[in-house]
């Protein structure tokens, strides 16, 4: 590998990390789509700024579209608090505003400068390692790297001095400002930080990718873990893994490589979906299904303890018999008998055609009736 | 001007497929729209639109063709099958439906890129144009396209009234139209195809990143006008064509005005309006409102103060202005005024700086006695 494909995983991977440290909270506080809205609107600023500075390389730059997602999420807020409309609707209405007053402002007036919508849109990932960082005649290493590290580092250090603080606020907002926190402070630290890494990304992987890579790695952590803890451990490493795999990926396919990387957290997000061991929706399949089974075991024995010694018994206990009274499909009522015969609940009578219950059957049923 | 916008509007070809076409596009969304507002799927659209892109590629990709009608069908299948998705998510797992929107948004566009690039290095391909994908591409549109778009919108409308009391109620009570026997699950499908439909229809005036505000907007708008159902999602459907053809107009007539965000950011100023100034729930009325309720009270209770003391004799003091600052608590200044509303709203007769009720004051202040 050349040391610019080395460059160019390290970016990635530094900008997964830090999408998918602050996507957490986003995820947590049902806040998602905040992530798309503030990823567009920072145009806004972005825009306003160059005009000013013309150049994309900069802190005012970075500053300037922080304070447009703020801003963002004030409008939003705002507008929630006339009750007017909802809060859905808000967003749907704040952010394509702001980005489309940045569309035009572009189109009118930066047509000659460079400044592309498709840049802030799509990012190019492959660009970066061609944009160095130069200190005093000397080759820092590419800036894009840089400047996610020192995103990276405020990310961590936000986290680690406020982490009590933003538990409390995520999962009792009420308690948190009982106990003299203001969740305001956290709330808007926390949008602070997610306007930051969403321009410090938009480069590497433009806005529109910048929300699959703060959302889907968390989603897919919280599918796995109920600690935040290691949601905030597990998250950054799928959107690590990620980044590397769609690299290669893109590699392979001669594609666009934040691209890929959406697709990988996707892939990896849909795998979490289906085969995670608590959650997943196979291994929820088949508890639902042993549930059932096991709970129309349970009323096969009720049934048979009701009619033990009784008159009708011979009846009542015959195969054939069972399946009609329960009104269960032939096909059910065979799983359902297998069931308890493996678990030796009951036994065959020696004609094969009647169930007996077993001692440990009769025990479980009494339990059952509750005595 | 207008001589010429109606000259224009009857032989110049480019002109007048823009202005029906978003005339069409405008009325279908905005119609829509209004039923993602109240049901408060908002970011639907958004998430709709972006996930439509491996699907306009993909059936490129299969067919090989560029017919409208070919890629329409393509958009729209990739965008119901992430709906599909979020509601997959949403259903099985306690992921709320922002994060499942988020996800669903990002991994289809970066897979949509994915094969995006992959196509572009096709020697057939031609450059296949992710700039008319993200903004809207109004002005090529062709007689043909709006041909297009106008039947599958009016396709969709079709349904939409033919389902109206169905609809209708899964928007304002599923769990009623559930036990109605209405099956909720299907109509509730039906309606986000129908919005897909939309979405994708409009894509093509406003492009991906903007279509939300075209199906959120309107609706928004419409709401603060009226509080019958019929008559929103007409108005929103009236504002959303109307809007439609003003932004396609004055973008075709200045230089370097991109339609979509023009659209857009005419109808974010029509929302503004609609939320300050809409009679009933502006927020403009209500402050009159307020304002008018906080007189209103305090000449009550200057009434009730009078009556009182009528007839007693402390009378003669109680019913000057100073007697007001010492008994009710209220400055000279608001007793002067709380004295002015009383007197120009007929409760009160004032005669050298001494009240009296007049009779309609004197039933007032009974009425608020009891109540």
């Amino acid at each position: 590998m050349t040391p610019e494909q080395i460059e160019i995983i390290l970016i990635a991977v530094v900008v997964a990390g830090n999408c998918a440290l602050v996507g957490t909270f986003l995820v947590l506080r049902k806040m998602a789509m905040v992530s798309d809205a503030i990823a567009h609107s920072i145009l806004f600023g972005i825009v306003v700024m160059f005009f000013y500075t013309r150049s994309l390389a900069s802190l005012p730059i970075i500053a300037a579209a922080t304070l447009t997602g703020v801003f963002t999420v004030v409008m939003v807020e705002g507008l929630v608090k006339t009750r007017l409309v909802k809060e859905d609707a808000a967003i749907g209405i704040v952010f394509p505003a702001l980005f489309s007053i940045g569309v035009i402002l572009i189109n009118r007036y930066a047509a000659t400068v460079h400044l592309d919508t498709d840049v802030v849109l799509l990012g190019e990932l492959a660009f970066t390692p061609f944009d160095r960082l130069m200190i005093a005649g000397h080759d820092m290493g590419p800036r894009a790297l840089w400047l996610a590290g020192m995103v990276g580092i405020a990310n961590l250090t936000f986290i680690a001095l406020f982490f009590k603080e933003l538990k409390l606020v995520i999962f009792d907002a009420g308690l948190a400002a009982s106990l003299g926190f203001s969740p305001l402070v956290v709330h808007y630290g926390l949008m602070s930080l997610v306007s930051v890494t969403a321009v410090s990304s938009f480069e590497a992987v433009g806005s529109i990718l910048v929300v699959a890579l703060m959302i889907a790695p968390p989603a897919s952590a919280y599918l796995l873990t109920d600690r935040l803890g290691l949601m905030l451990i597990l998250g950054p490493a799928i959107g690590g893994i990620s980044a590397v795999a769609g690299y290669f990926m893109a590699f392979i396919l001669d594609a666009s490589i934040a691209g890929s990387m959406a697709s990988v957290t996707g892939i990896f997000f849909t795998a979490v979906l289906f085969f995670a061991p608590q959650r997943g929706l196979v291994s929820l399949m088949r508890r639902r299904r042993r549930q059932r089974l096991q709970f129309a075991g349970e009323m096969l024995l009720v049934h048979l303890s009701r009619h033990l010694g009784q008159p009708e018994e011979m009846e009542e206990s015959s195969i054939e018999h069972i399946g009609r009274h329960l009104r269960w499909e032939e096909n059910f009522g065979k799983r359902v008998i297998s069931h308890l015969l493996h678990q030796s609940l009951v036994r065959l009578n020696a004609q094969k055609d009647r169930l007996l219950l077993t001692e440990r059957g009769k025990t479980l049923a009494e339990e059952r009736l509750g005595n | 001007m207008l001589s010429s916008f109606i000259f224009d509007f009857f032989f110049d070809y480019t002109f007048r497929t823009v202005a029906l076409g978003s005339l069409v596009l405008g009325f279908v969304s905005g119609t829509l729209g209004a039923f993602a507002v109240l049901r408060q799927q908002s970011l639907l659209g958004d998430a709709v639109s972006h996930a439509a892109l491996p699907g306009l590629v993909l059936a490129f990709l299969i067919s090989g063709s560029r017919e409208p009608a070919v890629l329409l069908a393509g958009a729209i299948a990739a965008g119901g099958l992430g709906m599909l998705y979020v509601t997959m998510i949403t259903r099985h797992t306690f992921l709320k439906q922002d994060t499942a929107l988020g996800i669903v948004l990002a991994v289809f566009f970066g897979f949509g890129m994915v094969l995006l690039t992959y196509v572009q290095r096709l020697p057939t391909a031609g450059k296949a144009g992710l700039d008319a994908f993200l903004f809207g591409q109004a002005a090529t549109m062709l007689v043909q396209d709006v041909v297009v778009m106008a039947s599958l919108g009016a396709g969709a409308l079709g349904i939409l009234v033919m389902l109206w009391k169905e609809m209708k109620l899964i928007t304002f009570d599923p769990h009623f139209a559930s036990t109605m026997g209405f099956p909720t699950r299907t109509l509730d499908v039906l309606l986000i195809i129908l919005t897909v439909v939309a979405v994708v229809v409009g894509l093509q005036m406003v492009g991906v990143v903007l279509m939300s505000a075209m199906l959120v907007a309107p609706g928004a708008a419409a709401r603060q006008w009226t509080d019958r159902f019929n008559k929103m999602v007409l108005v929103s459907g009236l504002i959303g064509a109307g809007v439609g053809v003003t932004g396609s107009v004055i973008s075709s007539r200045v230089a370097r005005l991109p339609t979509g965000p023009t659209i857009v950011v005419i109808l974010s100023g029509v929302v503004m309006f609609s939320l300050l100034f809409a009679p009933g729930r502006g927020i403009h009325f209500r402050t009159r409102i307020r304002k008018k309720q906080r007189w209103q009270f305090a000449a009550e209770t200057l009434a009730v103060h009078l009556l009182n003391h009528e007839g007693s004799p402390e009378e003669a003091t109680e019913n000057s202005l100073t007697a007001l600052e010492r008994h009710l608590g209220w400055d000279l200044i608001f007793a002067q005024r709380v004295a002015r509303w009383a007197v120009v709203n007929n409760l009160v007769s004032q005669t050298d700086g001494s009240l009296r009720l007049t009779s309609l004051g004197r039933e007032t202040a009974k009425k608020v006695m009891v109540r």
